[in-house]
């Protein structure tokens, strides 16, 4: 054992000595590691931003269609969609007694880049996200007064919205030459707390309010003349005609298949009810193709690294031939020279992969901001799961057995050589 | 050079030996010993297989024939790794130059040998107390031992491989040309300091060198041609490097 020590603290050592040429190859290292663990940890953070953010929902409910737009649409507003579906709808399929819940949910409008998703008083009561948490405000309360808006924790935060706020709501998704519904302004009422789901990064306006700013409305743009004030308005609408979809929770889970089969026989209009984990897999399955070609770059850019290993401590062998003899000239058996050689590129690999982790942790420190904000996906810079301390464990294993390469070719030259005496 | 009545602590018989492929024989050694303390110094010319008998005393090459007792162990008996441990027990090297480790320090370098072989392991002191001791006795000042070991002069490393060689007392020191790197005055500092040293380790000391006034200083003094067969048989191929990979000395 000691033995062994002392073997590892000289592999040490003798690596410091070259440390110029071995910092690269261990830059090298880290570079590949930082991928595979970078990629690793986007991958499942994604996953599971998307499926926190359905967690409590059974289904979802649109106009007839396909079934991944509509939930990329309804729940991450990415995306459109191509039909609306009737509100009568909506409110039979409430009244079913399997269903607990409904959400009805109308989309179309933004503010600077935020969806405004307009919806009733069930949202805040039955959207659960994550581990079947509620929607909490952080400061105010849901929508009142037919101008009032809800905004999420990161729209407050990036816009410095409080309550009482003033805000235009623009027609549309663009915020760029956007037609502004500027004639109707919303006061924020409410301000919610962040969930890390796309609820941060949404304004939450009452169905009625929805219906409001549209109204003189037609084809998707205002009526030329047509000016209708906030006051006018609030006596006008009526009830919606039709919303983007409709999320339902339901009694028992296990009735999601029949109630899911009544809705698509639904006979007065064509709709489509999805499950949100069944549209996940759709997802993951189209995501797959994708991510096994960049898992196979990282594992190529990985083979490079440890080929640059292999090819540096085997270039450094000739100049350190010297340096074996005496080693085995004092006692150091071939096998020594082996387990020596073997132990620096394991030290090699090491140090590339502490390399790796400090760099995820900065970039992640830097990155997570910028993907919560441009995405609505959180990442944090976590304790490494058990799939990355596998990605760890497998490139060290890796490492040391490439490095068993210059190690033989060491433990060969030790034996042809033996004790070169005058050398 | 053999006294019946001490113990010999290396006796060679009927070694030949020469490079596979070649047809020449190097050594040709009917009988050869050191007793047990004796300091010996063997002469013999650039190429003329000084290098290759110590090879062979060391066990690192093979005999076509015969056989080396190290005290009365046959080293030849023994597997390549038990071989291996019995050598890095029992002698210690110093070599022509380079002898150390450049990047430990002076006193890492002399306790070497105590790691890597459990018997070289002073039996009164720790290894640090036993190579402190040996290179004050060797004249390296105190403030060179953290020092990297190539950061010292020539003579100064030379001293410290001999301190290295010694630790731990081993029963064999084989000196393979370990002056050449140094001028006249340090020569004889160093053979003297070597030989007081073997003398208090109570070690057999071999030491090859192709400069025949060395000699003098040693209890014995023998020209390796005088018992190495193969050199009198063909003495005008002495040297031609056919098929040897030993590089000449100075």
């Amino acid at each position: 054992m000691t033995r062994f020590l002392c073997l590892f603290l000289l592999a040490g050592k003798s690596a410091w000595n070259r440390r110029g040429t071995l910092a690269l190859v261990v830059c090298s290292i880290a570079l590949s590691a930082t991928l595979l663990l970078g990629l690793e940890r986007i991958r499942s953070q994604v996953r599971e931003s998307f499926v926190q953010a359905v967690s409590g929902t059974d289904l979802i409910v649109g106009a007839r269609g396909g079934n991944l737009q509509l939930m990329l649409y309804a729940i991450f507003h990415l995306g459109g969609a191509t039909h609306n579906m009737g509100f009568k709808s909506a409110e039979v399929i409430g009244e079913n007694p399997e269903v607990a819940w409904t959400i009805p949910i109308s989309l179309g409008d933004s503010h600077l880049g935020y969806p405004v998703v307009a919806t009733n008083h069930d949202f805040f009561r039955h959207y659960k996200f994550r581990n079947q948490e509620s929607i909490a405000f952080a400061r105010g309360q849901a929508f009142d007064d037919l101008f009032d808006v809800v905004v999420g924790a990161q729209v407050a935060r990036m816009l410095g919205y409080d309550l009482g706020h003033e805000v235009a709501l623009s027609h549309g998704g663009g915020d760029i030459l956007a037609i502004m519904h500027d004639d109707m302004p919303f006061t924020v009422r409410g301000v919610l707390a962040p969930t890390g789901t796309p609820v941060d990064r949404s304004l939450y306006i009452s169905l009625a309010a929805m219906e409001a700013i549209h109204l003189g409305w037609q084809g998707g743009a205002p009526l030329p003349g047509l000016k209708i004030s906030p006051e006018q308005a609030s006596k006008l609408i009526q009830e919606p005609e039709s919303i983007t979809a409709l999320l339902v929770g339901l009694e028992r889970r296990s009735r999601v298949f029949a109630l899911q089969r009544d809705i698509h026989d639904y006979r007065e209009e064509a709709l489509t009810a999805v499950m949100p984990g069944v549209a996940m897999d759709q997802i993951w399955q189209m995501v797959n193709t994708g991510e096994k070609a960049l898992l196979l770059v990282s594992l190529l850019v990985t083979v490079t690294g440890l080929a640059g290993l292999v090819a540096a401590i085997l270039a450094g062998l000739g100049e350190r031939r010297r340096e074996l003899t005496i080693l085995r000239s004092v006692g150091a058996r071939p096998a020594d020279i082996l387990v020596l050689l073997a132990a620096e590129g394991f030290l090699l690999v090491v140090s590339g992969i502490l390399l790796a982790l400090f760099a995820l942790f900065l970039l992640l420190n830097f990155l997570s901001p910028v993907l919560l904000d441009l995405y609505g996906i959180v990442l944090d810079a976590s304790l490494p799961s058990l799939t990355e301390w596998g990605i760890m464990g497998g490139i060290s294993v890796a490492g040391f057995c490439a490095a068993l390469i210059p190690a033989f070719r060491a433990y060969r030259l030790s034996l042809s050589d033996g004790l070169s005496l005058s050398r | 050079m053999v006294n019946p009545s001490a113990t010999p602590a290396v006796v060679l018989e009927n070694i030949s030996f020469r490079w596979s492929g070649s047809e020449r024989l190097v050594l040709d050694i009917p009988f050869f010993a050191a007793n047990a303390g004796e300091h010996v110094f063997i002469a013999g010319a650039s190429g003329s297989g000084k290098s290759t008998l110590l090879s062979l005393i060391a066990g690192i090459l093979s005999p076509e024939s015969g056989r080396v007792l190290i005290g009365d162990v046959p080293i030849f008996a023994m597997s390549a790794a038990r071989r291996d441990i019995f050598r890095g027990e029992h002698i210690g090297f110093i070599f022509q130059q380079f002898n150390l480790i450049p990047y430990l320090s002076v006193l890492e370098n002399v306790v070497l040998p105590c790691r890597l072989s459990p018997s070289r392991k002073p039996k009164a002191s720790t290894p640090e107390e036993a190579a402190r001791m040996l290179l004050s006795r060797l004249d390296i000042a105190p403030d060179l031992w953290q020092r990297r070991a190539d950061k010292l002069s020539v003579g100064q490393q030379q001293r410290v491989a001999a301190a290295r060689a010694l630790i731990g007392s081993p029963p064999l020191l084989i000196a393979d040309e370990p002056t050449s790197s140094l001028d006249a005055d340090r020569r004889k500092a160093f053979l003297r300091l070597l030989i007081k040293e073997c003398r208090a380790a109570n070690s057999t000391l071999l030491f090859v060198s192709h400069d025949q006034n060395l000699g003098e200083t040693f209890d014995t003094s023998i020209q390796l041609s005088g018992f190495n067969r193969a050199l009198q048989t063909t003495p005008t191929e002495q040297g031609n490097g056919s098929g040897m990979p030993e590089p000449s000395s100075q």
